[in-house]
């Protein structure tokens, strides 16, 4: 019988393709590894260089001209100081434009102009948000380089990612819910305050903190407010000036002498714990009260 | 059962119309809220108009003393110099430029080639170890990565490249390059997802190996994405500062050089607002026409990826 297929040709034509595939394989394979290899050496060369530095008096000192006596206390308590504005502003903000977007909005223009622009917004580089806050907030406001000017900056910066989170969260919450609250007899406002936000919360929240935490990291626009970096007092109200943790980080890393270097690594592990920590809450806040509908 | 006058005068709409007065402060709260919503809706045009206008007025009394002529031509940019100083945009834009180009030649071939082996080839399970810890490298502060940049990158580089200076555009651009790669990989693989299976299986069933069906099926069908996700990778880089105000320097010059001391637009602004320029001279109102060009650029960039992968897109 003649043979219908010719396994040798069979396998000489393949061959090639096939060991082209599993090395093509082996290559992305490589490109995806490559950033958790960098992530890994960053993290390693940064805790071993925090290793002797990191201590009690360094959570308790304020900054100082000599790298041994030199803390981050001032960065840490400013850091939560702007969280009290950042926090409350740009959630009301935020969760109220994604509810007006996503129940009350009609399907027109304006609301699609709304749309665009906090979707431009969001590809903002962060240092026009400072340029934003040090010619309003700063200067014609005169708020001076307080923690509320800083506050209100960072607050316009995270907007657009938490009013997208939002949205998603609003969006989540499946109709029925609704359309069973307004059987009820409620209105829509009842119906939005007590069935859908509630059902959306985990939903915002999580989006919200991972928000949070970009605040917290964030250098450039509170570079371009004058923020100072060396300040041995803490703020009593938010009037009051301060420095965030990434200020000090960032005077350390500036500094000539190899031991501020020491210093600006050990100030990064407390931001990255400080991170680590908002997005543990995020997770388990996602994984703990998500409900699948 | 008859009914007495007194007992039809309860009827339903008369109880609607008592329950209406009863609950006339509700009615006021159904009013308002979605004004009040409103209201915070418009904060985020606000924004918009607040970058837009205070960028054009500070950029309008600079270019009062500067001519535009001067900012877009001239290659020499010395704001310190009060007798002869001079605005030429150039260096800082060309210090950008190379930042942003060895970035991208970091990130674009790694991002994308992570990107196809979380589509086409890893399974579920590993896709969801890698995603999130690729996330965490987005997540990082930019100031560690200049950290990372100045005290780890530079150092290594300097044993291959003995000329490199302490402060260079290679060491940032790279480091800015692997804060990227999350983000074209998550963009590009959110497009190549979006591509229907049956097409795959399609390519699959005609012979193709998986390679031939990722480059040549799958990538192609996915392009809209991709591209978008490269304009948004370099609008991101464009406006990325501490990295490059760490790593980069402060010298603007006019360069294609890599290994030496470069400015970009954002370390420009950052050098001036840390340092002590004084509030209404030509150097403070430099920085609003540089975050001008800054924006101006992130801008168009955001605005063509969206373009792309609207008019772009394959609908399936």
């Amino acid at each position: 019988m003649e043979k219908l297929v010719d396994k040798q040709k069979v396998v000489q034509n393949m061959m090639g393709r096939i060991i082209k595939n599993n090395f093509f394989k082996f290559i992305f394979f490589l490109s995806t590894l490559f950033g958790l290899i960098v992530l890994v050496v960053l993290l390693y060369r940064i805790f071993t260089q925090a290793i002797g530095w990191l201590d009690a008096d360094f959570l308790q000192n304020f900054p100082s001209r000599r790298p041994e006596r030199a803390g981050i206390k001032a960065g840490l308590v400013g850091s939560l100081w702007l969280m009290v504005i950042v926090a409350p502003v740009s959630l009301i903000l935020g969760v109220g434009t994604a509810i007006y977007l996503e129940e009350y909005a009609k399907k027109n223009r304006f609301t699609d102009f709304i749309q665009t622009n906090i979707s431009n917004l969001a590809g903002v580089p962060s240092i026009v948000f400072g340029l934003l806050g040090l010619t309003i907030f700063v200067r014609e406001l005169g708020l001076g380089r307080s923690v509320l000017a800083a506050g209100l900056t960072m607050s316009l910066l995270v907007l657009p990612v938490i009013v997208v989170a939002a949205q998603e969260a609003i969006r989540a919450v499946p109709n029925q819910l609704r359309e069973a609250s307004y059987g009820m007899g409620a209105t829509k406002w009842q119906t939005i305050y007590r069935i859908v936000l509630p059902a959306a919360i985990p939903g915002i929240l999580t989006g919200s903190i991972l928000a949070l935490s970009r605040a917290i990291g964030e250098t450039a626009p509170l570079v371009v407010l004058g923020i100072p970096t060396f300040i041995a007092y803490l703020p009593n109200g938010i009037l009051d000036t301060f420095t965030v943790m990434p200020m000090q980080i960032y005077n350390w890393t500036g500094r000539p002498q190899e031991e501020f270097q020491h210093v600006a690594a050990a100030g990064i592990v407390v931001l990255l714990v400080v991170l680590i920590f908002m997005n543990s809450i995020a997770v388990f806040i996602r994984n703990k009260f998500q409900k699948r509908y | 059962m008859a009914m007495t006058d007194d007992h039809r005068s309860y009827s339903v709409r008369e109880m609607i119309k008592e329950n209406k007065k009863k609950q006339g402060g509700q009615q006021f709260v159904e009013w308002l809220m979605p004004k009040l919503l409103l209201l915070t809706a418009i904060v985020s045009i606000l924004t918009t108009l607040g970058i837009l206008f205070t960028l054009l007025f500070e950029t309008f009394i600079f270019f009062e003393r500067v001519s535009i002529v001067e900012f877009l031509t001239s290659k020499e940019w010395l704001p310190w110099n009060e007798e002869e100083g001079s605005f030429g945009i150039a260096p800082l834009v060309t210090g950008t430029l190379l930042t942003t180009g060895i970035a991208m030649i970091v990130a674009i071939p790694v991002g994308l080639a992570s990107a196809i082996y979380l589509s086409e080839y890893a399974s579920e399970k590993s896709r969801r170890i890698i995603k999130p810890i690729l996330e965490v490298l987005a997540g990082i502060p930019t100031i560690v990565y200049g950290f990372f940049a100045l005290t780890f990158v530079t150092p290594l580089l300097q044993k291959f490249i003995p000329d490199l200076g302490i402060f260079n555009a290679l060491s940032p651009g790279i480091v800015m390059g692997i804060m990227i790669i999350p983000m074209v990989a998550s963009l590009s693989e959110d497009a190549m997802s979006s591509v229907p299976n049956a097409i795959r299986e399609g390519a699959l069933g005609l012979g193709s190996t998986k390679l031939e069906v990722a480059l040549k099926v799958v990538l192609p069908a996915a392009t809209s994405g991709i591209a978008a996700s490269f304009m948004l990778a370099i609008s991101r880089a464009v406006g990325e500062t501490m990295i490059v105000a760490v790593a980069g320097g402060s010298s603007p010059v006019f360069t294609f050089d890599v290994t030496q001391s470069i400015q970009t637009l954002t370390a420009y602004i950052v050098q001036v607002t840390t340092g002590d320029a004084g509030y209404g001279t030509t150097v403070y109102y430099s920085i609003y026409a540089v975050g001008m060009t800054l924006f101006v650029f992130t801008l168009l960039m955001n605005l063509l990826a969206q373009y792309i992968s609207r008019r772009f897109r394959e609908e399936y």
